[in-house]
C-alpha cells in the first residue's frame, strides 16, 4: 500500500512543527505513522467510495477524491431498499438487549458479590462453564430451542437469548465487590429490604460499571450476526448485519454496486464509531470480551 | 447474635436465588438445554421437519459422526477441506496477530512517544466495527481491480484476483520454481478424503485475504491487553538490565517478554478460540468459495443443517468443532505451563494484574 503514505499528509504537516517525539527515534515515529495510515486508510476509502459513481469506483478505487460527489448510493438505500427497516430492527434489538443486560447483569452480579446463599458457588461455576462454550458451536442448538419454544422469527426470539451475558455479570460482580460493605449495612439497619438496598443505594454508585455494560452490550448486539441468521427468516425482521451481509454476498442484487455496499457498511459502522469516539478511554480499558475471529 | 445472622442468611438466600434466577433461566434455556437437544439431533436422523423429539425421528447412534469422519463421500471430503482451510487460517492468524499486537503495544508504550492517544485509537478502531462491515470493505479492497492490486501494480507486480483464486499459497510458491503438478505419491486419497497434495497446499489466495482481515481487526484488541500488562511491569527490573549493559533488543527478549508470559497465554488462547470459529466473514464474503477453499467447519455446520437439511451432520460438526477448540486450548495451556514451573507464583501475580486491568477500567 505505497499510497497509504500520502493520505494523512495534512496531519503529518501539522505534527511537523512539534519536534517528532522527544527521545523516540524519528525512524520509529515515522514507521508507526505509516502503520497507523494503513489502519486508517481502508476506512477513508470506504467513506469516499460511497460518494462515488459506480464507474468511478471501479476505475479509480485508490483515489480519495471522487470525480463527481454523489449521494446516489445513500438515496437508493433509503428510497429503494429495505434499509430503513434494517436500521429500525437493529435499533429495537440493541435497545432491548442493552436495557435487559444492564438490569439482569447487575442483579446477578450483586447477588454473586454480596448475598450469601447456598448454591452461590454452583451458580458461579455454571457461569464460568457457560462462558467457555464457543458461540458458533451454538448455531444449531439455538435454532432448535428457539423453534421449540415457538418464538422463532419474532423479536422475542431475537432478543431473549442474548439477555444474559456472563462477561457482563463478572464486570458487575467485580465492581460491587469494590464498594465498602458499610454503605449497605447502614441502609439495612435503617430497615431497607435487599432489593431496595440494591436498587436505591448500591446501583446508583455503580454508574461507571453500568456505562461499561451499556457500551459493550450496544456494540455486541449491534454487531451480532449469527444469532439473527438462525432465529429469524422474514424480511421484516432483518437487522443491518443480516441485510448488509446478504447485500454483500449478492443475494439481493446483481453486479458489484460497490458505492451502494460501502454506503451501507459506512452507515452501519457510524453508530459504533460515534460511541467509540465519545467513550474511547472506557472502551479501550474493557476490550477483553470483544474478540472477533 | 447467632439467630440474627441466621435470619439474615435466610433472607439473603431467597434474594440471592431471586436475583440470579432470570440469568440462570436464560442461560439454562438458551445454552444448556439447546446443547443437549443438539446432542440428541447429532445422534438422530431428524430432517428439520416437525419436532426432533417426535416418534418418527430415529436414533442412529454415531452414524452422523462416521459420515463426516470415516465414510468416504462428499460429507467427509467437505469436512476434511473445511478442517484444512481452518487449520491454515489458525496457523497464519494466531502468530501474526500476536506478533503485530505485541509490536504495536511496545511501540505505543514508549514513554517519550507523542500522539499516543491517536495511535491507540487508530489501531483499535477496526476492532469495534462489525465483521460484516469490514468484510464488505475487504471485498472492495481486494477485488481484481481493487485498491490493493492498484497499489501492488505501482511496484510493477500483478496482484491476484484475491477472492476468486483457489490456489494454495504453497502451490503458488512451488509454481514459481516450475513445480506445477504433484508427484503421484501425493495424489492418493489422504486423511478425510483430501489428498496429501491438497493438505499441503497452504491457505488459498482467497483465504490469505481473510487472514489479513483478521489480523487487521483483532490486533488492536490484543494490543490493549499487552499494553495493560506492559504498564503493570516494574520499571526497576528493566532499569537494572539497562545498568548491566543490555541492549534494547536483548532487554525486550530477556527481560520484558518473559514477564509478559501470562498475557501471551491469554492472547494465544483467545486467538485460538476465535480463529476456529470464523463464520461471519465467510457468510458475508466468500460463502466457502472459491472451490471450497474458504469453507470452515463453523460455516459447513451451518450450511449442512440450514441449507442441506442434514441436521444430524451439522450438529455433529459443531460438536467436533467444540472438541477441537477444547483440545487446542488445553494443549496450548500445557505447553506454556510446562516450560518453566519455577516461575509459577510470579506468573500468577502477573496474571492477576492482567485480569484486574479491565475491571479497574470499569471502576475508574
Amino acid at each position: 500500500m505505497s499510497t497509504a503514505v500520502s493520505t494523512p499528509a495534512p496531519a503529518a504537516g501539522r505534527r511537523h512543527r512539534v519536534p517528532a517525539g522527544r527521545g523516540v527515534a524519528p525512524v520509529l515515529w515515522i514507521l508507526l505513522f505509516l502503520v497507523a495510515a494503513i489502519y486508517i486508510f481502508p476506512f477513508l476509502v470506504q467513506v469516499v467510495t460511497s460518494f462515488k459513481t459506480e464507474p468511478d469506483a471501479a476505475s479509480n478505487p485508490l483515489s480519495l477524491v471522487p470525480e463527481t460527489w454523489t449521494g446516489a448510493a445513500y438515496q437508493r438505500l433509503f428510497a429503494n431498499s429495505d434499509f430503513p427497516t434494517w436500521i429500525r430492527n437493529s435499533f429495537v434489538v440493541t435497545l432491548i438487549v442493552t436495557l435487559g443486560r444492564v438490569f439482569l447483569n447487575s442483579l446477578a452480579g450483586y447477588a454473586l458479590a454480596r448475598l450469601d446463599f447456598r448454591g452461590r458457588g454452583a451458580v458461579f461455576a455454571l457461569l464460568i462453564a457457560v462462558m467457555a462454550v464457543p458461540g458458533v458451536v451454538l448455531l444449531i442448538p439455538k435454532f432448535l430451542v428457539v423453534n421449540t419454544l415457538g418464538i422463532y422469527d419474532s423479536f422475542a426470539g431475537m432478543t431473549v437469548p442474548l439477555l444474559a451475558d456472563a462477561a457482563g455479570i463478572f464486570i458487575m460482580k467485580n465492581f460491587f465487590e469494590s464498594i465498602p460493605r458499610s454503605v449497605e449495612e447502614q441502609a439495612r439497619i435503617d430497615g431497607a429490604g435487599t432489593f431496595r438496598t440494591f436498587w436505591s443505594i448500591v446501583l446508583p454508585m455503580a454508574t461507571p460499571a453500568l456505562m461499561t455494560i451499556i457500551i459493550l452490550s450496544f456494540q455486541g448486539s449491534w454487531n451480532e450476526l449469527n444469532h439473527f441468521i438462525v432465529s429469524t427468516q422474514s424480511p421484516e425482521l432483518t437487522t443491518l448485519t443480516k441485510g448488509v451481509a446478504q447485500l454483500a454476498s449478492g443475494q439481493l442484487s446483481q453486479g458489484s454496486q460497490y458505492p451502494l455496499k460501502l454506503a451501507a457498511a459506512t452507515l452501519m459502522t457510524l453508530p459504533v464509531a460515534v460511541v467509540f469516539l465519545i467513550f474511547q478511554r472506557r472502551i479501550m480499558n474493557t476490550s477483553l470480551g470483544a474478540v472477533k475471529g | 447474635m447467632h439467630r440474627r445472622r441466621h435470619r439474615l442468611l435466610g433472607k439473603d438466600a431467597a434474594a440471592g436465588w431471586l436475583f440470579t434466577l432470570p440469568v440462570i433461566v436464560i442461560l439454562g434455556l438458551f445454552l444448556v438445554v439447546p446443547v443437549l437437544m443438539a446432542l440428541w439431533v447429532s445422534l438422530s436422523d431428524w430432517t428439520g421437519r416437525g419436532s426432533p423429539f417426535s416418534s418418527q425421528v430415529g436414533f442412529v447412534g454415531l452414524r452422523n459422526y462416521s459420515a463426516i469422519l470415516s465414510e468416504p463421500g462428499l460429507a467427509q471430503r467437505d469436512f476434511g477441506l473445511a478442517l484444512r482451510n481452518n487449520l491454515y487460517y489458525v496457523l497464519a492468524v494466531v502468530p501474526l496477530q500476536t506478533v503485530v499486537a505485541l509490536l504495536l503495544a511496545v511501540a505505543v508504550n514508549q514513554r517519550a512517544l507523542r500522539g499516543k492517544g491517536f495511535f491507540r485509537t487508530a489501531f483499535y478502531f477496526p476492532s469495534v466495527t462489525s465483521a460484516v462491515a469490514i468484510t464488505v470493505l475487504w471485498l472492495f479492497l481486494f477485488n481484481d481491480n481493487g485498491v490493493v492490486n492498484k497499489a501492488i501494480s505501482f511496484i510493477g507486480l500483478n496482484g491476484p484476483n484475491w477472492f476468486q483464486d483457489p490456489r494454495g499459497v504453497v502451490h503458488v510458491l512451488l509454481s514459481w520454481f516450475g513445480v506445477d503438478s504433484p508427484p503421484a505419491a501425493l495424489t492418493q486419497r489422504g486423511p478425510l478424503g483430501v489428498t496429501p497434495w491438497e493438505w499441503l497446499a497452504g491457505p488459498s489466495v482467497a483465504m490469505s485475504a481473510l487472514v489479513l482481515m483478521a489480523v487487521f481487526t483483532t490486533s488492536g484488541t490484543f494490543m490493549l491487553l499487552f499494553l495493560a500488562a506492559l504498564q503493570a511491569l516494574d520499571p526497576e527490573v528493566e532499569e537494572a538490565a539497562m545498568m548491566d549493559g543490555a541492549g534494547a533488543v536483548q532487554r525486550f527478549l530477556r527481560v520484558t517478554l518473559p514477564q509478559l508470559r501470562p498475557t501471551l497465554f491469554t492472547v494465544l488462547t483467545l486467538g485460538l478460540i476465535g480463529t476456529w470459529q470464523v463464520f461471519d466473514q465467510i457468510y458475508t464474503g466468500t460463502q466457502g468459495g472459491p472451490s471450497k477453499t474458504t469453507l470452515t467447519p463453523a460455516y459447513l455446520s451451518y450450511t449442512s443443517a440450514f441449507e442441506s437439511q442434514r441436521w444430524g451432520q451439522g450438529a455433529a460438526i459443531s460438536f467436533i468443532l467444540f472438541a477441537i477448540i477444547v483440545i487446542f486450548t488445553v494443549l496450548q495451556r500445557l505447553a506454556l505451563v510446562e516450560r518453566d514451573p519455577a516461575s509459577r507464583s510470579r506468573r500468577r501475580r502477573a496474571a492477576a494484574a492482567t485480569h484486574a486491568a479491565p475491571a479497574e477500567g470499569s471502576v475508574r
